[in-house]
């Protein structure tokens, strides 16, 4: 009886212990008149991808005397949806992490101010798809097919060119791809087939995934099952797919997080015209943020040269501004499509609902 | 209420017998409301009911409203649509029977472990029981290369039978099934009944049956007649609890059964994040609360009514070893069930964990855990990640089982007299009952907005606050506490309280000199679902914006959220390191004695 009480007196004080504001400051803590003044916070509201190397960030808190809070909450939708739903009484100062399929919708939702950083002068015109300077380009990636390399090699096969390739016979039953309706890849690569086929024609994108599912491939709900799960290389031979939709910087990736150093990596994006989606992530200043003046340091800081560096060691994607050099695994390693397929930004806001629809009805019903 | 009313005439006329008795110096009356005076039942009830409304209903009704009213004005249009619209009256469809089957399922399976546990005492028995409740922590992603690992096409399962049968294909081809989905129910759910029922079962006293066997019952019928209609309170509770998990089942569905099965939790997900049509996902997170609501309901009248006072025994008296043959099987057999269905999994990820180094060694992903090579600002030291967990499991054991004790009590209160003045609250148990259990058959995806949309004013300003980490996952938790520990409680015959009280026990004494002990056992298995809640981060945690004080799941999605192989294999480590601890502190609960009573 004393014990039980005792367990929950524990349980509560360390509750108390872990949820109250913290320990008090000791007395050496306490500023003195010539102490610094006191860091200001500025919080950054982003997705579960968002990283960054411990320096980098420390000399940004250094330089401005300021204390960087994160706030991760699953993926980018989420995130999105959060910060429209508090837009009165905002979570944040800076909004990071909407991509290109999600941007029609933070606009339309007037969420975001704008803000005109120098830094826009090294980034390419065409990243910049808000012209109002609302959402500003930090990175893109592109999704692309990928293959298992040591799986062609041993069935004599060729690996796959384009998209085209998947719908014929030799293809049959090696793809796997994410369900567009639950996931992010899913739904760039449901816009990369709508971006090459087109919406109409002879041979629109409903027809090519018709012909897909004819070819028997296989829809996952997301990318770690299909990668994890399927995918011939990632689930270390236990699924049956070599073929799976991923993004162009995965091979580097494979090989940067390899337990022996490769000579080559061991898979390959396939990144033939119009095989790809590129997804390009915006930053934004939440309307309502409180250190506005902190808030575009740390806009100017995302796309500096520093921060751009950093970026596809730590987020896997690549760096929009030009300037940015790319790290040695990632220029050797990494290919990128000249000619991803293009499908306009306001168009994804304005027909997701219905392209979804469309594909579930022809590809799983 | 109900209590002593229909079936239990033996005992309620021995009662008004007894009561009878007192009354030349006590009217019973009297007793009764020196035990639970109706301002003290008032008072406990304030509290659990308080936290309800403030983290549950308000944000809940913040966000519905938002989504029903977004210009002011009210409309359930959705709602009408919903209804007229055959995809979702074929996902409302799906979502009641995948739960009533993985039910039955999962009790069929589960009972005679229940027995096993509750009657045989034999060596690793703790370890065993504390391994079947491991499943129920771990990411649904985690599971389910489990399960390939397992049952894929070149899982263990399969190499196995292709090599004994001779075949050249792989036999069992359960991937995207309905099989599989209950499969994974069952993995999941399986502790629950073992837990409850075995807990309830432990302390009946064998000599009901034995007395039934003597006067020439058959086995069966001596259980049918006698044990079953005694264990249904806790079989109830078991089973309701496993329904409104699989009700409201996502992870495995999306994962396990593939993009071709949809539940409603799964079409609110994708309503809410891929669309923004907040009015449908409303829509649907009101139906599902309501199936949840009108089931409770049923539920909490039928068990007020099948349940009786009983005499309980310690389990040094009902329980013993399996020394016949016949004993000796049937314990083989449900342990040997128990390892194969929920230990296996487990263990082919450890094996994976330790055997997918092709250079470092069985211990290398391991290793790599305590590295941060990128130097990452974002790198979580395991030990943090642990000390993390199991500050928020804590803390949420704590709460819930303190909120959970003060809800059970007020919902096994009596009225003090026949015409009881009427009480300002509406305190009838089969109202408040299904009150407690909403949380856990309400949307995650749902009350994570509502947070976000109700908690952002001082003194509740509460959105980015580890504190509503825990406060999320006691909502979840304290579900678990009651339905616990409510069968133990109400099973307590009132006259022993009543006979204390008569000997001069003030009411807390009485608490917890008779009540406390009883229900210590349920107590604890309430305590670890609450801990399981935590440490498996249920509920609306993972749409919670929280600064970095990440979490064992939290690291394992990290991992598993890009490619290469030393992300997949320290995700196994971490999902190792994550059973290993749970163990620990299932062993540790479990050791918990209440007083020197002990063994109830």
């Amino acid at each position: 009886m004393t014990r039980l009480c005792t367990f929950v007196a524990v349980g509560l004080l360390l509750a108390l212990a872990a949820c109250g504001p913290g320990p008090a400051p000791s007395p050496t803590e306490v500023p003195t008149p010539t102490a610094p003044p006191e860091p200001r916070t500025v919080r950054v509201m982003t997705h579960d991808s968002f990283d960054i190397g411990e320096e980098v960030l420390a000399a940004f808190e250094a330089q401005h005397n300021a204390k960087v809070e994160v706030l991760q909450a699953g993926d980018a939708g989420v995130v999105l949806n959060q910060a429209i739903l508090s837009a009165d009484n905002p979570l944040a100062d800076v909004l990071y992490g909407v991509d290109n399929t999600l941007l029609s919708r933070a606009l339309k939702a007037g969420i975001l101010d704008p803000y005109n950083s120098p830094l826009l002068a090294h980034i390419p015109d065409p990243l910049e798809l808000d012209p109002q300077q609302r959402a500003l380009p930090v990175d893109y990636g592109d999704v692309c097919l990928n293959y298992d390399k040591a799986w062609f090699a041993g069935h004599n096969l060729a690996p796959p060119a384009n998209l085209e390739d998947l719908v014929k016979p030799e293809y049959k039953s090696l793809t796997v791809v994410e369900n567009p309706a639950t996931s992010s890849p899913g739904l760039a690569f449901l816009l990369a087939t709508i971006g090459h086929f087109g919406e109409t024609g002879d041979h629109a994108y409903l027809d090519y995934w018709a012909a897909l599912r004819e070819n028997d491939v296989l829809v996952v709900e997301g990318w770690e099952d299909a990668y994890w799960g399927q995918f011939t290389y990632g689930s270390k031979g236990e699924g049956q797919r070599p073929i799976v939709v991923s993004y162009a910087s995965s091979p580097p990736v494979e090989v940067q997080f390899a337990e022996q150093p490769f000579e080559e990596a061991p898979t390959a994006a396939v990144v033939g015209d119009g095989s790809c989606f590129r997804q390009i992530e915006f930053v934004g200043i939440l309307k309502g943020a409180q250190n506005r003046d902190l808030a575009e340091a740390w806009i100017d800081f995302m796309l500096g040269q520093t921060f751009q560096e950093d970026i596809p060691l730590h987020m896997f994607m690549f760096p929009a501004n030009q300037d940015a050099a790319l790290p040695e695994v990632f220029a050797k390693f990494a290919l990128v499509p000249d000619h991803p397929a293009e499908v306009d930004y306001a168009a994804i806001e304005t027909n997701r609902e219905a392209w979804i629809e469309a594909w579930t009805e022809v590809v799983l019903r | 209420m109900r209590q002593g009313d229909k079936g239990t005439r033996g005992q309620g006329d021995e009662e008004t017998r007894s009561e009878k008795r007192f009354a030349i110096c006590h009217s019973p009356f009297a007793i009764r409301s020196i035990l639970h005076p109706p301002s003290s039942i008032l008072l406990l009830a304030l509290l659990p009911l308080g936290f309800l409304l403030v983290f549950y209903f308000y944000p809940l009704a913040s966000i519905l409203s938002l989504s029903f009213a977004p210009e002011g004005h009210f409309s359930l249009a959705t709602l009408g649509k919903l209804f007229r619209t055959p995809y979702y009256l074929h996902t409302l469809w799906f979502t009641v029977w995948q739960a009533a089957l993985s039910t039955i399922l999962t009790v069929g399976l589960a009972l005679p472990g229940a027995y096993v546990f509750a009657r045989y005492d034999f060596p690793g028995k703790s370890l065993v029981q504390a391994l079947t409740t491991v499943p129920f922590v771990l990411p649904t992603i985690v599971v389910a290369l489990a399960f390939s690992a397992l049952l894929g096409p070149r899982g263990l399962a399969n190499l196995a039978l292709m090599r004994l049968l001779g075949l050249d294909r792989p036999p069992l081809d359960l991937q995207y099934t309905l099989a599989i989905i209950l499969l994974a129910h069952v993995f999941y759910n399986y502790t629950l009944v073992l837990r409850i029922v075995g807990t309830y079962w432990a302390n009946l006293d064998p000599r009901l049956e034995e007395a039934a066997r003597m006067l020439g019952a058959s086995r069966l019928r001596a259980f049918r007649r006698v044990t079953l209609p005694l264990l249904s309170p806790a079989i109830g509770a078991a089973a309701l609890l496993v329904f409104i998990f699989c009700f409201t089942s996502f992870g495995v569905i999306l994962v396990l059964g593939g993009p071709r099965f949809a539940t409603l939790e799964v079409e609110i997900y994708r309503q809410t994040i891929q669309y923004l049509d907040l009015p449908l996902a409303a829509a649907l997170s009101v139906v599902q609360i309501l199936f949840t609501f009108a089931l409770m309901a049923v539920y909490a009248r039928l068990q007020a009514r099948v349940t009786r006072p009983l005499e309980l025994r310690p389990r040094q008296v009902t329980q013993r070893q399996p020394r016949r043959p016949r004993e000796r099987l049937v314990v083989g057999a449900n342990v040997g069930l128990m390892l194969v269905l929920l230990v296996a999994p487990l263990a082919a990820l450890v094996a994976r964990s330790l055997t997918l180094s092709e250079t470092g060694g069985a211990l290398a992903f391991y290793r790599q855990l305590f590295e941060n090579p990128r130097g990452s600002a974002f790198y979580v030291p395991p030990v943090a990640a642990v000390r993390n967990s199991l500050t928020f499991a804590l803390a949420t054991v704590a709460l819930s089982v303190t909120l959970g004790l003060m809800a059970a009590t007020v919902l096994t209160h009596r009225p003090s007299s026949p015409s009881p003045p009427s009480p300002p609250l509406p305190l009838s148990p089969s109202l408040l009952d299904p009150l407690f259990m909403l949380p856990l058959g309400t949307s995650a995806v749902t009350l994570g907005l509502g947070y976000i949309v109700a908690l952002d004013q001082p003194p509740l300003n509460l959105r980015t606050s580890p504190l509503l980490v825990v406060l999320a996952h006691a909502l979840v938790a304290l579900p678990f506490v009651v339905r616990s520990v409510l069968p133990a409680l109400r099973s307590i015959n009132p006259r022993l309280r009543e006979a204390a009280a008569l000997l001069g026990a003030s009411p807390w004494r009485v608490w917890r000199k008779v009540d406390l002990p009883i229900v210590a056992r349920a107590v604890l298995v309430g305590a670890v679902f609450a801990f399981t809640v935590s440490m498996g981060e249920f509920g609306a945690t993972s749409l919670i914006a929280r600064p970095e004080r990440p979490t064992m799941p939290v690291a394992i999605y990290r991992f598993l959220g890009r490619p290469g192989a030393a992300n997949y294999g320290q995700a196994l480590a971490m999902a190792t390191l994550l059973m290993l601890v749970c163990t620990l502190g299932f062993l540790a609960i479990e050791r918990f004695r209440v007083g020197e009573v002990g063994g109830f």
